[in-house]
């Protein structure tokens, strides 16, 4: 048997279990079923193999054979597309769209995981045969901490206050505190409204929020993540019914404007405030140089 | 360019008020504009906005 046999067998189960951990199906229930899950587990076992053989290649001097390592992230990448593809299939069935923006940031998501998953076979790997098995599950077990950080970015309650405001009608517009929603014509339908919905006012905490939350992607992503854990008051056919958020132009707060069918004002605000905040929306102008110079 | 939004009906009881392109439909009473209006939202898809007391559109979104 090969001396790097244990070795790599150790990483490649050490990525694998990597890439499970790193699988969990939450309240956003994706992948949901087996065989979503099968096929990210299979990747993850592929990525793993590479990260493990990449280090006796190296040291045995097998430079060239590194560069299937190339290879991997061409494959990856392929991964980002499949999981782009699928679920913007899927959105325009959705009740309440994720949007494209959030899947993006899954599809993301899913590319990254994968290189972590090699990371973390590499390292264990190579400790195990620079040293022994001990130093190598140690090291892999940094590596599972930093991908398990990695993989939990801020949410939205870190960057914003949320507070509870019940929407209300001015004549046939429908506002929440003072932002204009949109207008509702059938007094029927405002009675829906006044019954079903619920407003919540989100307060930006400082200058960089106020992009990343006008941002309509990130936006989306609120609703659908509302709909998605507190249901939905809404059918097709039924476009008065909608929920959505507008903006106060003066000072960046955003109307959070839902048809909840759990209406729970603590759950909603917990939902609300456990929502990712999306990488793609985040900004950072007090980081440019300009507006130091301004401050 | 594909235009994202569009008046499907006017409804309203006051003819004086309207006139163009899109159906528009003639009501007695504020009653049945709103249940004209009611209707016409489930059959087009389409959210009932007023624009006044007495005067609906039907807006495709």
């Amino acid at each position: 048997m090969n001396e790097y046999i244990m070795p790599i067998v150790f990483g490649i189960i050490l990525g694998t279990i990597a890439r499970v951990m790193m699988l969990r199906t939450d309240y956003r229930q994706y992948p949901t079923y087996l065989h979503g899950k099968i096929i990210h587990v299979a990747l993850g076992f592929i990525a793993a193999s590479l990260g493990a053989v990449a280090v006796p290649a190296m040291l045995e001097m097998n430079f060239t054979a590194v560069t299937f390592l190339t290879v991997a992230a061409t494959q990856f990448r392929e991964v980002r597309n499949m999981e782009r593809n699928t679920l913007s299939e899927i959105d325009g069935d959705e009740l309440v769209s994720r949007g494209k923006a959030y899947i993006e940031g899954i599809a993301i998501s899913f590319e990254s995981r994968n290189y972590l998953v090699i990371l973390t076979a590499f390292i264990g790997t190579l400790f195990y045969i620079l040293w022994n098995i001990y130093i190598a599950f140690f090291g892999a077990i940094i590596c599972l901490i930093i991908s398990k950080v990695l993989q939990s970015g801020s949410t939205i309650k870190d960057i914003v206050d949320i507070e509870y405001s019940p929407p209300h009608f001015d004549g046939a517009g429908l506002y929440i505190d003072n932002i204009y929603i949109m207008n509702i014509g059938l007094p029927a339908r405002q009675e829906e409204i006044l019954k079903y919905g619920m407003g919540f006012i989100l307060k930006p905490k400082n200058i960089n929020v106020v992009n990343t939350i006008a941002h309509l992607g990130q936006r989306q992503a609120i609703l659908h993540d509302v709909s998605v854990s507190l249901g939905v008051f809404r059918d097709s056919g039924t476009p008065a019914l909608v929920p959505l958020i507008k903006r106060d132009l003066d000072d960046g707060r955003i109307g959070v404007f839902i048809l909840p069918q759990i209406r729970d004002k603590e759950k909603a605000m917990k939902v609300i405030g456990a929502v990712p905040v999306l990488e793609t929306a985040i900004r950072m102008p007090s980081r440019a140089n300009q507006r130091k110079e301004v401050e | 360019m594909v235009i994202e939004k569009a008046i499907l009906a006017i409804v309203t009881t006051n003819k004086e008020q309207v006139s163009g392109g899109a159906p528009i439909f003639i009501c007695e009473t504020l009653e049945e504009v709103h249940k004209i209006s009611a209707n016409l939202e489930a059959m087009l898809d389409g959210i009932a906005h007023a624009l006044g007391e007495d005067l609906f559109v039907i807006v495709k979104h």
